[in-house]
């Protein structure tokens, strides 16, 4: 089965980010593709490059880049969330006249209609927070 | 291709970004040429209420928005009656034509569709 997950909770606020990423480990593990990881609301704090937990607490960001690395999943955030909450990358950022390079590796920034097609191409949308 | 959407509401308007932006994907869905229908519950028939007035906190006009949906082809918007009548409101109270729905019917709703957001 092909799935699209959203991720619409960050990182230290519930567990919902966690979930989702054990969840897709587990469908890749037996066969299944994910087609696209939309992070959305608060989600889009699990692409921040610079955020830095305590060295014995759990790594969620760099985990979705391994992930993004070794499986070749597309994990998307939201550029309209994104602004909203400060993530910018560098790209927008200088069209905004700032300076900026937030976004963690494996991550890209694009706008909602990717959301919307994955739902239309996939078999599932799972949404998670 | 055409899919239907379902977007389910549960948080009155103005809490954070959140009405906000379940309304960006609704209206990006519709600029997708696809079926979209909305379904109010719980706290989410705040967002309805007639004779908001959010630019006295400086919010944007959540209400103004879901009046001009019909330009963008949602129509149909689907409130749950029980969730009224628990805050104290009726259709009455709304500044929208919406199809109040009992709670007994609100899975024969959610099982027509093919993609159900909700939040």
């Amino acid at each position: 089965m092909i799935y699209a997950i959203q991720v619409n909770s960050s990182p230290h606020h519930c567990n919902a980010g966690q979930t989702a990423y054990h969840f897709i480990k587990a469908a890749l593990s037996q066969g299944h593709e994910i087609f696209r990881v939309f992070f959305y609301h608060d989600g889009i704090y699990h692409a921040f490059n610079y955020s830095t937990p305590p060295d014995d607490e759990q790594q969620l960001t760099s985990l979705w880049s391994d992930l993004a690395q070794h499986h070749n999943i597309d994990l998307v955030v939201c550029i309209s969330a994104a602004q909203r909450r400060g993530l910018l990358h560098t790209d927008e950022a200088s069209r905004q006249g700032k300076q900026d390079n937030d976004l963690a590796a494996g991550f890209r920034i694009s706008g909602l209609g990717q959301l919307i097609e994955a739902t239309l191409v996939t078999d599932r949308l799972i949404v998670f927070g | 291709m055409i899919k239907r959407y379902l977007f389910i509401l549960r948080k009155a308007g103005y809490s954070g970004a959140y009405g906000q932006e379940m309304l960006d994907i609704i209206l990006t869905t519709a600029a997708f040429d696809q079926s979209v229908s909305i379904l109010l519950l719980d706290e989410s028939v705040f967002q309805l209420k007639k004779y908001q007035c959010p630019e006295k906190s400086g919010m944007k006009d959540i209400a103004a928005i879901f009046s001009s949906l019909e330009i963008y082809d949602v129509k149909d918007i689907y409130i749950e009656r029980e969730s009224l009548y628990e805050r104290g409101l009726s259709a009455d109270d709304l500044c929208l034509p919406v199809q109040v729905l009992a709670r007994k019917e609100i899975t024969e709703l959610i099982q027509q569709f093919d993609i159900v957001f909700s939040g």
